[in-house]
Parts: C-alpha cells; structure tokens; sequence
C-alpha cells in the first residue's frame, strides 16, 4: 500500500499547530450578539414568576427569553445526536418552567457585549417553588418523586421508557439458562461496581455562532461531531423546519463523544431567529463541565460463574445507569456495559444482561468515548481479575484461556460473528512489552514504596450496525486536484487525512493532492456523523467505494481521448494510457472534461454496515505506590490494539495514548461529587483533575493488526476502544499492592493509603 | 483608561477597561491563537510572552501591559514552525486547540534551558494540559526536535 497504512501528517497540523485562526470563535463575526443563559440554582423547581424588565432596560441588551417565549404543551425534543427517530426519549423544551438540575436553563440573555450581559443576568427577578430533589439514582426508579412528571414526554422508539416511573429505558437479554449454568460453577464472583459521570474535559468549551444568510436561512457555525442530527435538533427545538438551518463545523478542539450532543446550539439559534442579528454562545469551563453531557454514572451487578479449571462459563450483568435530568443517549449507553463486555469470553455457555435507565435530578449525562463499554468493561474484567486471584491462577493466563476467537459467533454481540480478532496476539504482545512475569503481581521497593501490575482487556465497536450511513463525494479539478466532500467531522481525531489516505491510495496519488471539506449541511453528502467509532469503518468504507467509482469515470472520459475502450485504459495516478501505449496525463482528461464534455468527474457513494466489527485492546498497568500516603502513578502503561489496519500508525497511536490517559484519569483522579442540594462540586479544572505530564510515567502502545474484510483496507475503529483497559487494570494493580478490592472509581490516594493501613 | 505596549513587534495605543485581562485584549488585537481553556489557570492555552516570560494571559489585566512587549504566536511564527513539525510528525497536535499555548511554553522553556531533560520538559510544561494526546506524542515529538537542534549545532560548529 502507498499511503494506507503509513504516518503521514495531519493535513492541518502546521494551521493548528502555528495558531491560525480556524476555531468557532476565531472566525465568528465581530458583530456577534453574545448570548449567555441564566441557570437555575435548584435541582428541582417550578418558576413561579420571572421578570426581565429591568434586565432588559440595561444598555445594549437585545433580548431577554424565558419559558414564557416557548410552548410549554409544544413538543419536546431530545439533544441527542442520533439517527432518526433518535432512541433518547424527548423530554426537554428550549426553556422550561420546571427546572429539573442546578444549571438549568431558566433564560436566555443576548446583548452587544458580555460586560452588559452579565449585569442583565443578575437583574432578572425569579420566584422559585423549589421542590424536594430525587438525587440517589439508586433509589430513583418508582419514586414518588417524578423528574418527568409531563404528558408531553415522549420515547419514540420501544427502549422500555416511562416517565411515570422515572425510567428512561429498561432492557433485558440472555442467551442460555444462566441460573442453571451459574449453579455448576465451583466459583461464583459477585460484585457491585460504580463508576462516576466523568467529563470529556475537552479543551474547546462547546461554542456556536449563528447568522442569517443571503436566503433568509439560519445558518449555524458550531464546534459538534453531528451536523446533520444538529440540523435536526435545532429545528425542533425552535419548531421551524430543518430546511430552514445550515450547519457546519469549522475546527474542533476536541469532542470526545461531548459534542454529539447539542448541549448549547438551540440557544444562539433562538436569538438570531428572533432577531434576526448574529450571535454567538461560548460556554465557560465551568458550564460546560455542570451543564453538559457527561459519562453516565453507573452501578453495575456482576455474577459472573467459572470452574476449578478456570473456565469462564456465565455471565449476568445488571447495570443502573444514571441519566441525569435528561435522556441523551440513555438508552443506548447502557446496551454496551454488556454487548461489549461479555462477548470477550467466548466459553460462556449463558449470559444475562438486564439494565434499567434512571432520571435523577443532576446534570444529564450523554456520550462520551467508550459510550457505556467502559462501565462495563471495568466491572466484567474486574470479576475476571478478582476470578483469577480466587483460583490462584494468572490473570493473563486465565485470558488466555478463554478469550473469544476470529470466526467464533458472538451471542451477547447480536449473534454477530467475530470476523476479525488478534485479541491473543494482543494479550502476547503486552505480557512481554511490561515483563509480566518478572513483576506480577507486586514487587517491594524497600522505600515505603511497591510497584505493582494489572491488566484488562477491551472491545468496542465500528459504527452502529445497519444504522449509520458514511458518504463521500469526489470531484476531480484542475491540475489533477481531488476534492474530498464529507459530513464527517475531524474533531482532531485526523479524520480528515486518513479519508484522503483511503481516497490517494485507490487514486494512486499523494494525499496532498486531496483536499477535504466538511462538514457543512448544505453542501457535504449525508452522514451521521462522527461517533460510535465509525468514521474509519463506515466513511472510510465510503470513500473507498467513492474513489473506485471516480476512477471509472475518469478511465471513461479518457477513453474518448485514447480512441480505446473504457476498460482497456490503465489508470496510473498522473496518467492513462491505452492498450497500444498511448498515454493522457490526468491534467488532460481534466482539461479535455471542462470543454465540450458530458461525462462528469465527479461521484457520491454511501456506506453502510449490517455489522459492527468489534476493535479488540489489551492494556497493562504498571504502578508506583506510596503506602504511607498512598501516592500512586501509573509508571508505565503498556497496551496493543487490533484496530485491523492502522490506516495512519501514528494519528491511531496517538488516539491510544490519549484514550488511555483519560482512562487513567477516570480510575485515579477524575471525581463527581453533589452537595446534598445537588450542586456540583468538581466544576472547574481546579477541582476535576485531568491528568497533567507529570502525572503519567510512559505510555506504550503498539498494535497487533488483523484484518476486516469489510472495512476500507481492512481497517476497524480506533477512537473508542482506547479508554476501556486502565480502569480495571489500575483496580487489580491497586489490589495488588495493597490487598483491597475497589469497585469504585476513581480509587483515590486517602482511600489506597487507609487500605494499605488497615490491611498491614 | 489608555495602554501603549509593543504587540508582536508593533507599537500599539488603546482604550482598555480596568478589568480587561490581557488574554480578551490580544484576542481583539487579532491574535487569535491565545485561546481560553478554564477560568482558573489552570490549562496553559493562554499562554502568552510579556517582556520575553511567559505568562497566562488570563491571570493578567491587560493594564500591567502598559509600557511593555507582549509576544503571541502570531509573533513567532517562524520559530513554531520550526519546532512544531516535529509534533506534526508525530501525530501529537490532535485537535490543536491547546498547541498554541504549549508551542509558546515550550519555546520559552528552549530559550532558557536549551537542552532540557525529560524531568525538565514535564516539570516547565506541566500546567499545559492537553486532553487529547496524552502527552506521550508530545514527549516524542519535542524529543526529536532537541535531538535535530543538537546536530545542528553540532554541523554548525565542524
């Protein structure tokens, strides 16, 4: 392969590298109404009254919009970014009289600059009803409390919803009889795991702008992974048709599953509608991590069944997923704590998987990297640690044991069959990488200090089976320039350039001779959008097929200039030549395409996938502790992915390191806390620590490729499975070191040093 | 009230607040690369120079600009380039949003201390977060760049 498979850099790396203005706020209008919202300082409240006269005598405030300038018996809407009709129940209006979390929005404030807007904000009179909040998720289900009391609130698609009893979804599945399997297994683990509403922590806070354009259309410029579901969310959101909204994306600073949903784009959209004036949102840090769509906090029930041998027979997961005051991506979240945990044993006789979706009144939670497989994972590979220590026995060996393999048919995977998996080389590969052997499972450094290891392995998948569309269009121009058009959005992951990659390499040109649009409503080719892992998979595939048709249309015109026929020409990249050596360069069929010419250059295709083949990951981690303070760093992290074919080795292991530091934060320092009024205390970078440099000893990442026929090249995705193995590896080297089981995270140093006290 | 200070090697005049911070100042100025990543300092995208040192941009009203030389990338763009290829050639600028103001810190950990340690590099750049590549491209990437500037120096001086 020429440009498959190969590190070549970033198309836009020197523009975002040198500072060029590329972001939504760079190059938003200066003329821009700024937009901010006031929020509501109780978890749960009706608005008695609210009165904005006085903020809006404040000079230069444009508008001022409450729950009085939207329908309350209208119909709801759902922010989440998902194809039609979106799983997420809809169960919010643009601004709502019953306030259901701190940092609600109770009104939109728009003005000609903040200074004005910030006093306008503090004049706005509001009466609260406050109302007893329903903050425990675990007692949410049936209380007398409802989040969702309306009649108005709908589900659009069977998930099991009902908001009479606070339930978002419920779901149940088994293959197998598990109760009869789990009763001749000589050890049962049972455990409860919890894990908390993580941040994606971005570091482009959500943003749009809005105009309106030459056609009196809305036109919105906003950092999302999803212009297209964006389009759609708007324009039920303001109730006005989606052909009236344009949305594009410039730049984004990073999405991370945040930005596929429209956490702030409704509320400049409503302004400029209303005023007809350019006006933009920037989110602070502070909204952005306690009003927005964070991991979804989960508790999840583990029996999981084995033999003396160390044969892995059952599995019954239970998990309770805490969707916060809305549903976004609710019901589908928690579908992945099972279908991409369980199928990983492939010796399990039976499975059971039930899961039931709760509204509380805190921040909604929404998508972030991992999308419920990381909850899972973290619990099912941790019984499957704590099933090794019990049988005495090597958690890299019992693996080995029973790992699932390529052509097996995978029941808690939809039956799907596993068409392409190196999960043994993987888990190969990163026992020697970390020297297992010489340092499982804890070595005593003679300074108050242990190192100690612990693994974990991960799935996840490639798009959303027959349900996410990718497309591409391709036109060739002058001088031989290939113009890539896609509704998949670079939200820094590099799409942009492996596309162009998959495109040069059926073309056979270089990448630079590929530019790449997108993504824009208006004028890309459909798509769902950049989540669930499916760019490389599902638009790669697209591009792939887009290319091969272009290359036709190309032979095809210069057949006419060769005097040949269309398949007797050889396509060459620069040229094409016909069977009695004649050559046409490309610049000529271009050329000879702009004058007289009906045959066009140009071609869409669209992707699809009836299957979502999973990517497969194995990492170890390597810790230092302090027992005395409980200290703890990962020294080292060591993992191997099978993403199928890296279509670039260098942008796939970047995604993997930084996957891996997030999972890292998420197992040691990233906490959620609520005041017992639900307040959110971690709500700045202050207090929710992401790992900084220094925090992180060396991350190790290599891949062991196999290869999936139905991908482009034989590429699976990358972006998500990456987050999945530090948690539970981090648990057990914890456990390691100092003898405790946690099956909470983040396990913090207070917690490892207590546990190392109490346990000497 | 009225500041004179030198931005990127012009002499500017302007009218600023009391509370204008530098970081809003020089954004309005056109310096698009200084970006905001927190209200608390503490993600290093702010990063600009005053008077040759780096600073967070955020943390500093544009008044304590008065009378002084203030550096954005926009200022430096030759010497980012230089060294940010080597992130672009690992891989490691991701979605770019905070590289402005690591380029910036790391240029001026390189102009006190040349040749760094790894110790050094993560200690100078710890407030820089970045959420995307997990810093280990990053390491690589300045890693490569001091080992080209030391065969460079070396050429030069044979």
């Amino acid at each position: 392969m020429n440009t498959v498979n190969k590190p070549v850099r970033k198309k836009d790396a020197m523009q975002v590298l040198t500072g060029q203005p590329v972001y939504t706020d760079d190059i938003a209008p200066a003329d821009c109404l700024i937009v901010k919202l006031l929020r509501s300082p109780h978890a749960n409240a009706m608005i008695r009254s609210i009165r904005t006269d006085t903020a809006l005598k404040v000079p230069g405030i444009e508008a001022v919009f409450t729950w009085e300038d939207v329908p309350q018996d209208g119909p709801r809407f759902t922010q989440a970014g998902q194809t039609y009709p979106e799983p997420s129940p809809r169960d919010r209006l643009l601004l709502d009289r019953h306030v259901r979390f701190v940092g609600d929005p109770v009104a939109i404030v728009a003005g000609k600059d903040e200074a004005c807007v910030d006093r306008a904000l503090k004049m706005i009179k509001v009466d609260y009803e406050v109302l007893e909040p329903l903050l425990d998720f675990r007692k949410a289900k049936d209380n007398p409390i409802l989040v969702h009391p309306e009649d108005n609130w709908e589900a659009l698609c069977p998930v099991g919803a009902d908001n009479k009893r606070n339930l978002c979804a419920h779901d149940e599945c088994s293959g197998g009889d598990i109760e009869e399997v789990l009763s001749h297994c000589d050890v049962i683990i049972d455990r409860t795991y919890h894990t908390k509403a993580c941040q994606q922590a971005m570091m482009e806070t959500f943003r749009t702008f809005c105009t309106i354009d030459t056609y009196g259309r809305l036109n919105v410029v906003s950092s999302t992974q999803i212009v297209f579901h964006c389009r759609r969310i708007i324009a039920n959101a303001l109730g006005i048709p989606k052909s009236k909204v344009r949305v594009s994306k410039p730049r984004i600073g990073g999405g991370f599953g945040a930005k596929q949903t429209s956490v702030c784009e409704m509320y400049p959209a409503f302004v400029t509608w209303k005023t007809k004036k350019p006006s933009k949102i920037i989110f602070s840090r502070e909204e952005s991590l306690s009003a927005s769509s964070p991991r979804h906090e989960m508790e999840l029930h583990v029996r999981l069944g084995a033999t003396k041998d160390g044969i892995i027979h059952g599995i019954d997961l239970y998990t309770l997923s805490n969707t916060g005051a809305y549903g976004e991506h609710g019901p589908t979240t928690v579908g992945l704590t099972g279908h991409k945990s369980i199928p990983l044993y492939g010796k399990a006789e039976a499975f059971r998987f039930t899961s039931d979706v709760v509204y509380t009144n805190v921040m909604s939670a929404g998508a972030y990297r991992g999308y419920g497989a990381t909850q899972g994972l973290f619990a099912v590979e941790s019984a499957v640690n704590e099933l090794a220590d019990r049988l005495h026995m090597d958690p890299i060996a019992l693996r080995e044991m029973n790992i699932v393999k390529e052509g097996q048919i995978m029941p808690a995977y939809y039956n799907q069959e596993n068409t392409s998996c190196a999960l043994d080389r993987c888990l190969a590969r990163v026992k020697e990488m970390i020297h297992w052997d010489e340092k499982y499972p804890v070595r005593d450094m003679g300074n108050g200090k242990v190192r100690s290891v612990g693994m974990g392995m991960a799935m996840q998948g490639s798009g959303i089976s027959a349900v996410d569309v990718g497309s591409a269009t391709l036109q060739l121009g002058d001088e031989g320039l290939y113009m890539l058009s896609i509704g998949a959005a670079d939200m820094g992951t590099g799409c942009d350039t492996i596309l162009a990659q998959i495109a040069a390499e059926v073309l056979e040109c270089s990448v630079d001779q590929i530019s790449v649009f997108g993504a824009d409503t208006d004028a890309s080719p459909y798509d769902s959008g950049s989540y669930a892992s499916s760019t490389t998979y599902v638009t790669g595939k697209a591009v792939e097929k887009c290319a091969l048709r272009l290359r036709e249309q190309i032979c095809t015109l210069a057949s006419v200039l060769l005097h040949c026929s269309p398949d007797d020409v050889q396509f060459q990249g620069d040229s094409l030549s016909a069977p009695d050596g004649q050559t046409v360069s490309l610049t000529e069929v271009v050329t000879a395409s702009q004058c007289g010419s009906d045959i066009p250059l140009a071609a869409t295709e669209k992707h699809t996938s009836p299957i979502s083949p999973p990517p497969f990951m194995v990492g170890a981690a390597e810790l230092e502790i302090d027992l005395n303070t409980g200290e703890t760093k990962v020294i080292e992290f060591a993992a191997v992915v099978d993403c199928g074919t890296p279509v670039n080795p260098n942008l796939a292991r970047v995604q993997a390191e930084g996957g891996i530091l997030q999972g890292i934060g998420m197992a040691l320092t990233e906490n959620i806390r609520y005041s017992s009024k639900g307040k959110l205390w971690e709500n700045s970078l202050m207090q929710y620590k992401i790992p900084t440099r220094q925090d992180i000893g060396h991350i190790r990442v290599e891949f062991e490729s196999s290869y999936e026929k139905t991908g482009p090249f034989g590429a699976k995705s990358i972006g998500e499975v990456v987050i999945n193995t530090p948690l539970p590896a981090i648990a057990d080297a914890i456990y390691h070191a100092t003898g405790t089981r946690f099956c909470e995270l983040p396990i913090t140093p207070e917690q490892i040093a207590m546990a190392a006290q109490n346990n000497k | 009230m009225t500041i004179h200070l030198i931005l990127n090697g012009k002499k500017l005049e302007a009218e600023v607040a009391p509370d204008t911070l530098l970081l809003d100042f020089v954004r309005e100025q056109g310096c698009a690369s200084v970006k905001r990543g927190c209200e608390t300092s503490n993600c290093g995208l702010c990063t600009v120079f005053l008077e040759d040192k780096p600073v967070l941009s955020c943390s500093v009203p544009a008044a304590r600009a008065d009378g002084k030389h203030v550096t954005t990338l926009e200022g430096l763009q030759e010497e980012a380039a230089e060294f940010s290829a080597f992130i672009a050639d690992q891989g490691a600028e991701q979605c770019g949003f905070c590289n402005p103001g690591f380029v910036m810190n790391a240029l001026a950990l390189f102009r006190e201390n040349p040749f760094p340690t790894e110790e050094e590099i993560r200690e100078y750049l710890a407030g820089n977060l970045c959420r995307c590549s997990g810093y280990e491209g990053q390491l690589r990437g300045i890693l490569a760049f001091l080992e080209w500037k030391k065969t460079k120096e070396k050429e030069a001086q044979s």
